[in-house]
């Protein structure tokens, strides 16, 4: 049988990934995004585990939800994206500092 | 090794190999082809998890819907590549630490020590005619009814936001009510006085 | 109305008001006849009636009802009242006389100035604020007269507030009441605290129980509560009645308008204080310590700022030390328990030094605003009405038998003599040669002004002319009572007058002794030819007479002889350049380290500009952290989400 430390390693070992991902990948907004669905995949296959092994379906309701508010998130984030890159002509993000203090 | 264990660590290993080469590859196209993958190799996991109904709106939606929206945007934007990969070497060092160091404290919190089997046990295979999706049915339209809805509400908001921000001013055929309202006789009526013209002058 | 009811105290007490305000606020609207005509109906109608309740008194009514409570505040209760026996009667009727007069003398006086109303609407005022003092049944109200007069004494002495000396002068007096009124205020404080109540029936009903307590003001130094008490109400006084030595503001307060130092500056509001302490009897008959303290200061008073009048060249200014050195009597009468005797020689003073005042602005007025009496005299041929009654006036200041004077300050001396409190001895040598110093004085004025060489280059139009009849009426009505208000001492200092508005303990009962030797007006006069004092005055006229008559070249020749003596009394004993170094300068050179180290330095430097300097120093440093760019951020995440995975696992 698969433990329950097996997916909960997995499930780290994805998180990890998109972590240095983000590092690695510091100038592409698009990839970023990316790394950013890893991460919330790592999280829901964690919640799944979870309740697979303690046999409460509550932790299936929650990834419901994360879905429902990756897509949302996914889908402004990709607009705001858009609009970005109409205005500024660039998605790098080293051009994007004006927000400077 | 039983055929299940063979199943989840050959999706593992697509798994990490597919989000590995998202994180590392240099082409977004690809990237998110790689993170389809990954989307796909998760699904057939949750399936092991007996998670059925999620698997599939993970593909359904995800693959089918969220991904090909990054595909097309990936697409649709003239992306000079090149800017967008300076240092990446020069960062792949203090990723890889800190996500090694991450990796090493989850794995020692997560790992087999604490969840293996033998303190977690495997659950009770569930029984004939059990019905994941029901289930989920079952608790979301009764217990989580409230956000449930407010999860409609997001949507709502992030497809209205969604356009809007995307949104050209210029092409669109909107009205605008405020000059409608402006409008004068005298804007749009022109009353010209002039003789009448004899033809057989013009003639 | 043949009781005293509220409606009657009202009327008196808002009557000068209603012409203030009339006067003060629609003055320009309804022209300078209405403006007068309203403040005079004000105060005529306010003194008519105080006639009346003084009446009413003398036929035994009396009066002590709360007429509108102001607030509650636990146990304490500030009301407006009114306490009507003899003394606020006999107040009350002087205040509003003197007053009267003095409107009536304005209308000739202040014709042609500019401020004609606004005038009218101040002394309107101050009459009314006045009355509010006299006429208090509680500490309180007591207070909002007494610095409502101060505040009507400032404005107008710097009536004419474009003349720099005018300003200064009101800011002196305005700083110098505000010592006064600071103990004033310390010991209403220290009565409520004591007594638990601002009410005088509830104050004084306490008083020998108060009299028992002590307190310690300084480590290890054990006072008597009341002690405490009296002696800070009488630095009140010490401010408003210009005692030594806070006189100082007194002299310089002649900026002002004449009128106004004849009702404020010498007839009504100086004697405010002698009014408070005379009220006060039932407190301060239990302190001898507070009593002794008071003939000193009176008697200081009394002496040396009569030496000043001697050689001031001021025509007000003479008068002004005058009003000082009488006020000094008064304080001296105070001081030996004869507060009955005092009250009189305030009453009877009112008369003849508002006389002799509005006299002065009479001659002021002749000489074309010229005050030096040096570049006066002879102007008796051109100003009968005036040189009669100032010579009365004179006359009476002096204390000549059968005037005013004689009878108030010949009890005042005679009741000194009496004293047995420690200093009193000191006090009947200093009210005795005060008597001398007065005379001479007096007459060298007079002498100076009315007599000898006409010192003044006038001609034609410019020649001196006697007063319109607004002038000379009041000044002849003053000079009447100056000569006959003397007749009243026997009911007053001897008789039972003032018997339920003044305590006095029987071993302090001086008045007593003099009352014993009292047989009736003739008698006394008789008596008081006998005694030193008035040949003292003979003396200080006669030599007045020599030194500015017959040989006028002596003073000058004296002046030389003793310019050390001269110089000290130029300098007024150097009151005002020690209050100008030490305390003006004092407070000048704290208020600079204060803005210089506490405001400058500590406050703008270290505390306001330091923070924002702090704030601007750290955010240069900190805001090296907002790059702006996205992986600057992202990075803080991760390194605050790994730190705190690191903090929960290990």
């Amino acid at each position: 049988m698969i433990a329950l430390s097996d997916f909960l390693i997995l499930g780290a070992l994805l998180f990890s990934l998109s972590v240095a991902g983000i590092f690695i990948n510091r100038k592409n907004i698009i990839i970023l995004l990316m790394c950013i669905e890893l991460m919330l995949l790592a999280v829901n296959l964690n919640f799944i585990a979870f309740s697979h092994y303690s046999g409460d379906i509550a932790g299936q309701i929650f990834v419901f939800f994360i879905l429902t508010v990756a897509a949302a998130e996914a889908a402004i984030g990709l607009a705001i994206l858009v609009v970005l890159f109409r205005n500024m002509h660039t998605i790098n993000v080293a051009d994007l500092d004006t927000l400077k203090g | 090794m039983s055929i299940e264990k063979l199943i989840f660590y050959g999706f593992a290993v697509i798994l990490l190999f597919a989000a590995t080469m998202v994180v590392t590859i240099r082409n977004p196209v690809k990237a998110a082809l790689f993170l389809i993958l990954a989307f796909f190799t998760s699904a057939g996991i949750w399936l092991i998890l007996e998670a059925e109904f999620l698997a599939l709106i993970l593909v359904l939606v995800y693959v089918g819907a969220v991904m090909v929206l990054f595909l097309f945007v990936v697409m649709m934007l003239d992306i000079d590549l090149a800017p967008l990969q300076e240092g990446f070497t020069q960062y792949l060092p203090i990723g890889i630490v800190v996500a090694a160091l991450i990796t090493v404290e989850m794995i020692a919190v997560l790992g087999a020590a604490h969840f293996g089997l033998d303190i977690v046990a495997a659950p009770i295979p569930h029984p004939e005619g059990y019905s994941n999706t029901r289930e989920i049915g079952l608790l979301l339209y009764t217990v989580y009814v409230y956000p449930f809805e407010i999860a409609s509400v997001i949507l709502t908001v992030a497809i209205v936001a969604a356009i809007t921000l995307t949104l050209r001013e210029k092409k669109s055929k909107s009205q605008n009510i405020a000059e409608q309202v402006k409008v004068r006789r005298e804007d749009r009526v022109r009353l010209i006085k002039m003789d009448a013209v004899n033809k057989e002058e013009v003639d | 109305m043949d009781q005293l009811n509220q409606t009657l105290l009202l009327t008196i007490a808002l009557a000068p008001l209603a012409g203030s305000i009339i006067a003060g606020f629609f003055g320009k609207k309804i022209g300078k006849v209405w403006s007068h005509r309203a403040a005079i109906y004000g105060v005529a109608i306010s003194f008519v009636l105080s006639a009346w309740v003084l009446k009413l008194v003398i036929d035994g009514a009396s009066y002590n009802e709360t007429v509108y409570q102001w607030l509650q505040a636990g146990s304490l209760s500030l009301e407006v009242g009114f306490m009507i026996d003899a003394l606020t009667a006999i107040m009350m009727v002087v205040v509003t006389f003197v007053s009267l007069m003095v409107h009536i003398y304005t209308i000739g006086y202040m014709y042609d100035d500019d401020g004609y109303s606004r005038f009218f609407s101040y002394i309107s005022l101050f009459t009314f604020s006045m009355l509010m003092l006299v006429m208090a049944n509680n500490f309180m109200q007591l207070f909002f007269g007494w610095e409502a007069v101060g505040l009507v004494s400032y404005l107008l002495i710097g009536f004419w507030y474009k003349k720099p000396t005018a300003i200064y002068a009101n800011l002196k007096a305005f700083l110098v009441n505000r010592v006064g009124d600071f103990g004033f205020l310390l010991g209403i404080a220290a009565v409520l605290m004591y007594a638990g109540s601002l009410d005088y029936v509830e104050v004084f009903a306490q008083a020998p129980a108060i009299a028992t307590q002590s307190t310690e003001l300084f480590a290890g130094h054990s006072w008597s509560v009341m002690t405490v008490i009296c002696i800070l109400l009488f630095i009140g006084a010490m401010g408003k009645s210009a005692q030594v030595p806070l006189h100082v503001w007194l002299p310089d307060s002649m900026e002002g308008p004449t009128p106004i130092s004849a009702l404020i500056h010498a007839a009504t509001m100086v004697t405010a204080g002698i009014f408070m302490v005379t009220r006060m009897s039932p407190l301060f008959e239990f302190s001898e310590t507070a009593l002794s303290f008071m003939l000193i200061i009176g008697a200081i008073t009394a002496l040396f700022m009569g030496f000043l009048g001697l050689i001031q060249n001021d025509i007000k200014r003479v008068i002004a030390y005058s009003t000082l050195s009488q006020l000094g009597y008064m304080t001296v009468a105070l001081g030996a328990s004869a507060y009955a005797a005092g009250m009189f020689h305030l009453m009877t003073h009112a008369f003849f030094k508002a006389l002799l005042f509005l006299g002065a602005g009479s001659v002021i007025m002749a000489m074309h605003h010229q005050q030096d009496i040096r570049k006066m005299g002879g102007l008796k041929k051109y100003m009968p009405i005036t040189y009669w009654t100032a010579l009365i006036g004179s006359l009476a200041l002096i204390g000549l038998p059968g005037l005013a004077g004689f009878f108030s300050k010949d009890a005042i001396i005679e009741a000194v003599s009496y004293s047995t409190i420690p200093g009193s001895s000191f006090a009947y040598f200093s009210v005795l040669a005060g008597v001398f110093i007065t005379a001479l004085y007096s007459f060298r004025l007079f002498f100076l002004v009315f007599h000898g060489k006409e010192r003044f280059d006038a001609e034609g139009d410019h020649k001196p002319h006697e007063s319109p009849a607004v002038v000379t009426v009041p000044l002849v009505l003053l000079a009447i009572l100056s000569v006959i208000a003397g007749d009243f001492i026997g009911p007053i200092l001897f008789g039972d007058f003032f018997a339920t508005a003044i305590v006095v303990h029987p071993e302090h009962n001086v008045l007593a002794h003099v009352a014993d030797e009292y047989h009736g007006i003739f008698a006394f006069m008789l008596h008081g030819m006998m005694m030193p004092a008035f040949w003292l005055a003979m003396l200080g006229i006669g030599f007045a007479y020599f030194l500015y008559m017959v040989r006028p070249d002596i003073p000058a020749k004296l002046q030389q002889r003793f310019s050390g003596l001269y110089r000290i009394l130029e300098n007024k004993y150097y009151f005002d350049a020690f209050n100008e170094k030490v305390f003006a300068g004092g407070s000048r050179m704290i208020g600079q380290f204060l803005w210089k180290v506490g405001d400058q330095t500590i406050i703008d430097g270290a505390v306001v500009n330091g923070t924002a300097k702090t704030v601007g120093a750290i955010a240069k440093i900190v805001r090296k952290v907002q790059t702006g760019y996205l992986y600057t951020y992202a990075f803080a995440m991760i390194i605050g989400l790994w730190l705190l995975l690191s903090y929960f696992v290990v």
